[in-house]
């Protein structure tokens, strides 16, 4: 198949980034959307370009790092995939894609398709943890969880970390990333003790890195590889107003 | 240079007891004035930095990707063994370490996997302590699952991530550690070489992806977490980063690498499609528990699946092969990975492979769903038989999957003695990087097992070894080791930058790894072997003088940094061939076509085993052969550790 | 952000607090909304029920309750106002360089256009106190002034430009609502995967009525005459009695 692609191309974070027209010839359609950038990139490089840079590892949709916006949706409009399982046979003959990086002011550019995505870290940092020194565990049957908990936070726990959430959302708002961490740790008793901290930790990192605000769209929701459930959001908003009046009051 | 691998006296199961009480210890006080330089943040290193700075120590963590969270240690599905026996099912420390010496085909060092089974309990307590979200049953305790090569369920899981689940586990500890300041990290930074002062690892030497900046680190102690060198075979299950740059540094400086031949080929990744593929992806061996590989028995039924005339579901039951069920019948579906692998590669070989290519298996689900329904199956497996639809585009539920073994796993790596530390002094070596635990083939679910033993309970005990007897912070970055270590790199990026060819790197990375598919893959030969090495030396003269690196060392460049992993691998591929040659015999991931069973053998006709099974020499390759760098393109020379079995008794290795 | 350490500094400070206040408010404004509703809804059981709800809200608690109200109404308000202002430029300065294709997969319009809607609902909202409560025209006032709230509402609805951004801002207002009510939930924490669809049910259910509630008024009015006739009787009434220099109508008895 043959397409044409509007890429996003910048420097550096100083330089002014514009988009660049290529395009794809001869893609084969079982590639993989990276694979197709691939193979773009090895024809730019032949003619003496530099290659578009973008972002990925292990492609196979789990460590999270590939972070492509893709005709304006990141990592496209395909339910529950990143941009690395994204296959070309889902696309036609001829068309345009426009492919840019994740946009939000708590993810600087670094060059071309690859954003700066340490403010993630830095939430977790502030308190996406339990304080549990190594060698210090019990017999890990010592503490049963009910199956539904546990299923649940798997649930919040299956968040990848692409950032695809805060780029999708109107608002830049990583409060899917931020309340589904929330919500894996706080819905297991082994959270429990830390519980207040966590979530007043985390949301006052969030903030602090200059995120937006969540104001109900739900498009972090619909773009999420892994699928996470709002429903986290609204778990957080509650926790974090209980544990401010706790903090406030106890 | 003898190898001591310090293997401490006495009985199996109290050597690590005794050890521990043997160590040195560095008081608290003491603790903070010392720094730890350690590469990697997937489950080995990423415990490691957590549970050193725990501990007091200061430390300095770097990793290429953005972030510790995306090391590769993230995509392991299956799950993580443990000697628990919640299952009753007559498992024990003894069981966990007998079956991980004979599924490593006897080539293990007793002691290090002894020492691996006792601290696995540690390590599920550890992680759910952290809020890893292991399975439940519905009484709320941990759920377990089999996996190939055991007869009991041992093996802890989180749905098809618990790589993920443990490396987050993990993540958060070194997280927290970051937040109160005991790590350093470095995210976006490769280790480009170490530096040695008198002798000891001292420090480092990286490039910040980013700014391209060079830049060096002291510290007291390295240890590097880099992972394992698959990628060298262009494809493979590994992320397109992993690379085995920091391994052949240390190498380079004098580490020795141990038993790089072995390699382990996954029987469950979704078949090539074309060459266009940048990697491969695996499909859980979990899938092995409930899913039946056959191929058709006749070549025409296959031929006519491969030309779209006929679909699987046209074979009739009594013309498809089971060929594991056949040949194992008691491990059946389940047989150990080596073992899995190279009897698809056998069936495909003779003509009965069913992908278009020809190099495919059928993992069929038909009869499970039959058995169970399609609503068990979906709970079980759902999340990796969309993955699979996601990326073949069919439905697994009702056609058979495609199955083809990849590339998988390195049990080779840097030789370590009992202390994980390398023959460099200072310098030690921690999950899929060392050689340590999976002698010749790994046991499913035993990879996250190591990496965290290491990091979590071996590495932290056993480095005060090193440090008890050194000053802490006598060590800085303007001394001449550094900057010395600094000019090297930077001339090295500066003659990449200026090669100003014609070929792309991955071209180059292409050629290599198809070669060595080839001659050092699923078999390997003499004949085969002696190609490699000769082609290899070639490739790598065209690399330096007709790779393209387009764009400048200032910044972020990506095709700089494949161009330096390339030019490493493009070194390391000779001295694994040269390995591979070396070893005459064959064992776990390490299948010579000269060495194996036949009709005419004394062990066929008495029933051990069959023909076309490995065949081990333990007489004279019971060894770990370790191989010390002498320049490039000059044979490395062979350093033998001999390997004693006085627990596990050799005997051929059988899963029928 | 300054590090203020007084709670409810921090609780405004904070994304999830402002909205928590956004949500609280704005399901303040959501009763006020049903009970005015309610109450409107009279206009078609007779003016003399109308009148007297008119009387009752202003004589409750001796007079004070309106004002009470008013004040809460208007702090109410006022801090929804702020705060989704406030926010709204804090989401703005989260994105600085926008997208070149601007593309949506679920969030429908009205739930993009809260800003725009709710600022239109505050012009009509001024409008609206101006026509019926503070009343500048003249006609209104001296209805007002006889208690004749019911007569005052139907003359009010004799102009086909007033009927008409009535309905525009209805319109809005319930795309407002449509978004705002569900979000209420989930602000306070109170929307689950279960619950998801039967929120998003009422918040749609309940916008619409509220449309359809405000508007049947001016429409049935204007278009189809309602109470035009008892409107025009009651203004000759008090222009007599205004003649007659009488400060309230004589056969008024709907006190009793």
């Amino acid at each position: 198949m043959n397409l044409t692609l509007k890429v996003w191309r910048q420097k550096s974070v100083h330089d002014d980034g514009l988009i660049e027209t290529y395009q794809a010839k001869d893609i084969p359609i079982e590639a993989s959307f990276l694979e197709m950038l691939d193979i773009v990139n090895q024809r730019i490089i032949v003619d003496g370009g530099e290659p578009i840079h973008f972002d990925y590892d292990c492609r196979e949709g789990i460590c999270g790092q590939c972070s492509l916006t893709i005709n304006g949706i990141p990592h496209s409009k395909e339910r529950g995939v990143t941009a690395c399982q994204l296959h070309m046979r889902k696309f036609k003959d001829g068309d345009t894609i426009w492919v840019e990086p994740f946009r939000a002011k708590a993810f600087p550019l670094q060059r071309d398709l690859m954003v700066d995505r340490s403010a993630f870290d830095r939430i977790i940092a502030a308190g996406g943890f339990i304080d549990i020194r190594t060698g210090s565990a019990q017999d890990a049957n010592n503490l049963p969880v009910a199956k539904t908990r546990a299923d649940a936070a798997m649930d919040a726990a299956a968040c990848i970390g692409c950032g695809a959430c805060v780029a999708a959302c109107k608002n830049a708002s990583a409060m899917l990333f931020v309340s589904a961490k929330a919500a894996h740790l706080n819905l297991l008793p082994q959270g429990a003790p830390e519980k207040d901290k966590r979530v007043l930790g985390m949301v006052r990192q969030m903030d602090a890195e200059g995120f937006g605000n969540c104001t109900n769209l739900y498009e972090c929701e619909a773009v999420c590889p892994k699928e996470i459930s709002t429903e986290n959001i609204a778990r957080l908003n509650r926790d974090y107003a209980t544990a401010l009046a706790k903090e406030a009051t106890v | 240079m003898s190898l001591d691998s310090k293997i401490p006296e006495g009985p199996i199961d109290q050597k690590w007891t005794k050890h521990k009480m043997d160590s040195k210890l560095i008081n608290p006080a003491n603790k903070r004035k010392f720094t730890v330089i350690v590469v990697g943040s997937g489950l080995a290193g990423g415990s490691a930095a957590a549970s050193l700075s725990e501990m007091g120590y200061q430390v300095k963590c770097f990793c290429y990707q953005d972030s510790p969270r995306r090391a590769h240690s993230i995509a392991a599905q299956g799950g993580i063994n443990a000697a628990k026996n919640y299952q009753n099912d007559g498992d024990s420390v003894n069981r966990l370490f007998y079956d991980t010496v004979k599924g490593g085909d006897f080539r293990s060092r007793e002691a290090n996997v002894h020492r691996l089974a006792e601290v696995s309990s540690n390590i599920i307590d550890q992680c759910t302590a952290q809020g890893v979200p292991f399975a439940r049953e519905y009484g709320g305790l941990l759920d377990n699952r089999s996996f190939g090569g055991a007869q009991v369920s041992r093996t802890f899981y989180a749905r098809g991530q618990t790589g993920q689940q443990l490396l987050i586990g993990c993540y958060q500890a070194l997280q927290k550690e970051i937040s109160k300041g005991g790590v350093e990290m470095h995210t976006r930074t490769e280790m480009m070489d170490v530096v040695l002062v008198d002798g000891h690892a001292k420090g480092i030497v990286v490039r910040n992806l980013v700014t391209g900046e060079i830049s060096s680190h002291a510290a007291d102690a390295v240890c590097l977490a880099t992972g394992g060198y698959g990628n060298v075979f262009y494809l493979s299950t590994n992320a397109m980063g992993c690379n085995v740059t920091a391994a052949f540094k240390a190498y380079k400086r004098g580490a020795y690498i141990a038993n790089p031949c072995y390699t382990q080929i996954h029987p469950t990744c979704i078949p090539v499609s074309g060459d266009y593929q940048s990697k491969l992806t695996l499909m859980s061996e979990s899938l092995r528990n409930d899913g039946r590989i056959w191929v058709p028995v006749s070549k025409d039924d296959a031929e006519a699946i491969r030309d779209g005339n006929k679909k699987p579901e046209d074979i009739a039951e009594e013309d498809r092969d089971y060929y594991l069920e056949r040949k194992y019948p008691s491990f059946g579906n389940l047989a150990p990975r080596d073992i899995s692998s190279r009897a698809a590669k056998e069936v495909c070989d003779e003509g009965r492979g069913v992908a278009s290519t020809g190099l495919g298996v059928y993992l069929d689900f038909k009869d499970a769903i039959e058995r169970l329904g399609e609503d068990v199956i979906r709970a079980r497996y759902g999340n990796l038989f969309q993955m699979y639809e996601k990326i073949s585009g069919d439905n697994p539920y009702q056609t058979p999957m495609q199955i083809f073994p990849a590339v998988h796993y390195t049990m080779g790596g840097l030789w370590v003695d009992y202390n994980l530390q390398t023959t460099i002094p200072g310098l030690h070596c921690l999950g899929e990087a060392n050689f340590s635990d999976h002698g010749a083939n790994r046991l499913g679910a035993s990879a996250l097992m190591q990496g965290l033993a290491d990091g979590y309970f071996v590495l932290p005990t056993t480095i005060a070894n090193y440090l008890a007897g050194q000053k802490p912070g006598s060590i800085n970055t303007k001394m001449d080791e550094f900057t010395q270590a600094e000019a090297i790199v930077k001339e090295r990026i500066d003659k990449l930058i200026n090669i100003n060819g014609t070929r792309t790197v991955d071209s180059f990375h292409k050629e290599l790894g198809l070669l060595v598919w080839e001659q050092c893959g699923m078999a390997r030969s003499k004949e085969g072997l002696e190609k490699a090495l000769k082609r290899i030396p070639e490739i790598r003269e065209e690399f330096w003088s007709t790779a393209r690196i387009p764009g400048d060392a200032d910044g972020v460049n990506t095709e700089l940094e494949k161009a330096g992993r390339v030019a490493d691998f493009l070194e390391f591929a000779e001295v694994m061939c040269t390995d591979a040659l070396s070893r005459e015999e064959s064992c776990g991931g390490h299948f010579r076509l000269e060495y194996q069973f036949t009709e005419d053998s004394a062990e066929v006709k008495e029933g051990k085993t069959q023909p076309g099974e490995a065949l081990r020499r333990d007489d004279e390759y019971a060894y770990v052969a370790a191989w010390e760098f002498n320049g490039v393109g000059i044979p490395p020379t062979l350093h033998k550790e001999d390997l004693e079995f006085e627990n596990v008794h050799l005997a051929i290795r059988s899963y029928a | 952000m300054s590090s203020s350490t007084c709670s409810l500094c921090r609780f405004w400070q904070s994304s999830i607090g402002k909205k928590f206040v956004v949500a609280l408010t704005g399901a303040y404004l959501v009763f006020f909304l049903a009970g005015h509703l309610v109450g409107n809804m009279l206009i078609y059981q007779s003016s003399e029920a109308f009148n007297h709800y008119a009387e009752f809200l202003h004589t409750m608690l001796h007079g004070w309750g309106i004002w009470i109200f008013r004040i809460i109404m208007l702090v109410a308000l006022g801090l929804h106002i702020l705060a989704t202002i406030q926010l709204t430029s804090a989401n703005r300065a989260a994105r600085p360089s926008r997208y070149q294709v601007d593309a949506t997969m679920v969030a429908p319009r009205s739930s993009r256009m809260m800003i725009w809607s709710g600022l239109t609902v505050l012009v009509f909202f001024v409008f609206h106190i101006l026509h019926y409560t503070v009343r500048v025209q003249s006609d209104l006032h001296v209805l007002a002034e006889f208690k004749q709230n019911w007569a005052m509402t139907i003359a009010g609805f004799q102009n086909i430009l007033v009927v008409l951004f009535y309905i525009l801002a209805m319109g809005l207002l319930c795309s407002h609502l449509s978004h705002g009510v569900g979000s209420i939930f989930q602000t306070l924490g109170l929307r689950t995967k279960k619950t998801a669809k039967g929120i998003q049910f009422f918040s749609k259910a309940y916008s619409l009525i509220i449309f359809v509630g405000f508007i049947s008024i001016p429409i049935s009015v204007y278009f189809f005459g309602l109470g035009k006739k008892e409107m025009e009787e009651t203004k000759a009434k008090v222009e007599a009695a205004i003649q007659a220099g009488l400060t309230e109508l004589p056969d008024q008895d709907n006190a009793h």
